[in-house]
């Protein structure tokens, strides 16, 4: 497939010499780059190199210390419900209400959302048997499978029909089954109805077979950006992972566990974890 | 408005959802009335009090209302574990309607927590004076809870984990209940007790329920009304600041 020049383009999201300082930890340093619309865009990095405080500040729910984003022509400063509206996202940590049924679940966004009932009713139909969930709408979420819930996640993000797709690590625990089908479907999506997807993961024959440019950050800094094919290049290395250690290094990082995830996994364990 | 209504639908659902936990927290008023009531009974009826279930009622009321709502307030916490939270945060709706619409379903709970510890109040021999009385009683119940949830809410706006949780019980809850004249008149407490009691918003309550409720009162029904409106419009506008701030 012959892409339109990249010059000509409009960039879905631009992010400017964008920053986030913790306390004394400096998340993100100075980071800029482009995404342009309708593209597969794959944001790699170790543990604790900066993706998922990216993807917060981009998605509104963190505010950066400095610098400069715009999503779909918006601020996510000043025009926060524009940006909102205009992205759908499936986040690395479970977002579902166990209590409720996958249906409601659906209802809920779309309410949240303002999306016309019928049409909600319509698209949340369509959705729940594009991921073979409709014979479970009136389950409740905490009978499903991790897969399941993922699935759901995603129906769930794009019942509002946005114009980005934010996924943040999608298909961490998923089987290779689960994982294909997932991937089939956002691609699909992405042809047809020219939604920008971004995403990240700790696959790299995902991001390779998925992605049509990638950016790798690593200790809040972005040190490379482009084709799978140019990586593979710049590194001298024949599989992206390769281009990939080549370029962050061989050593392990410890990511520190937030007070959240150890609540997490406490909780997972004492039920039996599902995920 | 349909953000809130939705939000208040998700939260009355989940209560629904929960009877154990319904169940459950029945048992603390239960066991408040009928140790206490019987218990202490015949020594109040001695002294000259009265019929201490009647007097004791409006006073576990209040107390099933304050435990719900200040736990259903703090459900937050739960929802920013478990991730919910985060799909309510980019969605592009107002903070405020959020927050009103989150407070509003954890007050309904407490309120309706507060009209089932009533049935049982009546199942062991509570009766109300009038029935004009109990509509009051009603208006007091959703205030009371009102004013917690928000208070709760605004708690869990600030707190990340559990760990603070039994902090709360200690420090906030339990003495909110004991100082709050739910167990005994204030007419004839000790000097001390009854100006911290003067400071404690759920004293104004359960004032207001024993008044609704069996036509006696320390401070009066307006100003009762007036007290506990006044703080419960203090406690959301602070919960929907502190809400307003959350980053995740």
């Amino acid at each position: 497939m012959i892409r339109i020049s990249k010059k000509n383009a409009k960039a879905a999201i631009k992010v400017t010499n964008l920053t986030k300082k913790f306390d004394k930890l400096t998340a993100v340093n100075g980071i800029s780059f482009e995404v342009e619309e309708g593209e597969i865009f794959a944001f790699l990095g170790p543990n604790g190199a900066g993706k998922s405080t990216t993807i917060k500040m981009l998605t509104t729910l963190l505010l950066p210390t400095s610098g400069e984003i715009v999503i779909n022509g918006f601020d996510p400063l000043t025009q926060q419900d524009n940006v909102r509206a205009s992205f759908g996202i499936v986040f690395q940590d479970p977002s579902l209400d166990d209590e409720l049924t996958s249906y409601e679940n659906m209802e809920f966004h779309g309410v949240l959302y303002k999306v016309e009932k019928n049409l909600r009713r319509k698209r949340t139909e369509e959705l729940l048997k594009i991921v073979d969930l409709w014979d479970r709408k009136d389950d409740l979420i905490k009978t499903f499978s991790g897969g399941m819930r993922r699935r759901l996640e995603i129906a769930r993000g794009l019942l509002h029909h946005p114009r980005i797709f934010f996924l943040d690590e999608p298909t961490l625990g998923l089987d290779p089954q689960t994982r294909n089908q997932m991937w089939n479907y956002v691609k699909e999506l992405n042809k047809k109805e020219k939604i920008t997807v971004f995403f990240t993961t700790h696959y790299m024959e995902e991001a390779d077979r998925v992605a049509e440019r990638i950016a790798v950050i690593d200790y809040g800094k972005i040190i490379a950006q482009g084709t799978s094919a140019q990586l593979k290049q710049q590194t001298q290395t024949s599989t992206l992972e390769d281009a990939f250690l080549s370029l962050t290094g061989h050593a392990i990082r410890e990511e520190e566990a937030s007070v959240q995830e150890g609540m997490r996994m406490r909780r997972a364990m004492w039920r039996g974890t599902r995920r | 408005m349909k953000t809130i209504y939705i939000l208040w639908l998700r939260q009355l659902k989940r209560y629904l959802r929960s009877r154990s936990r319904i169940v459950a927290s029945l048992g603390q008023p239960a066991l408040f009335l009928i140790v206490l009531g019987f218990g202490l009974g015949p020594i109040f009826k001695k002294a000259g009090g009265g019929n201490y279930i009647d007097f004791l009622a409006p006073g576990v009321i209040s107390q099933g209302i304050l435990f719900t709502g200040i736990f259903t307030g703090i459900e937050l916490i739960w929802d920013r574990q478990f991730g919910f939270l985060k799909e309510t945060l980019v969605a592009p709706v107002s903070r405020f309607s959020i927050m009103m619409g989150r407070t509003l379903g954890g007050a309904t709970i407490a309120a309706i927590q507060g009209v089932i510890v009533l049935v049982l109040a009546l199942l062991v021999g509570f009766r109300p004076y009038s029935f004009a009385g109990v509509v009051w009683a009603f208006v007091f119940m959703f205030l009371i809870a009102f004013f917690f949830t928000a208070v709760g809410t605004a708690i869990a706006s600030k707190l990340e984990d559990m760990q603070g949780f039994q902090l709360i019980i200690n420090f906030l809850i339990l003495p909110t209940f004991f100082l709050s004249g739910a167990l005994f008149p204030l007419n004839q407490a000790p000097k001390f007790l009854l100006v911290i009691s003067e400071f404690n918003p759920l004293t104004y309550g359960v004032d207001g329920l024993r008044e609704s409720l069996m036509g006696t009162s320390h401070f009066g029904l307006p100003l009762d009304i007036a007290v506990l409106a006044i703080l419960t419009v203090i406690a959301l506008a602070v919960g929907s600041y502190l809400f307003s701030k959350i980053q995740l």
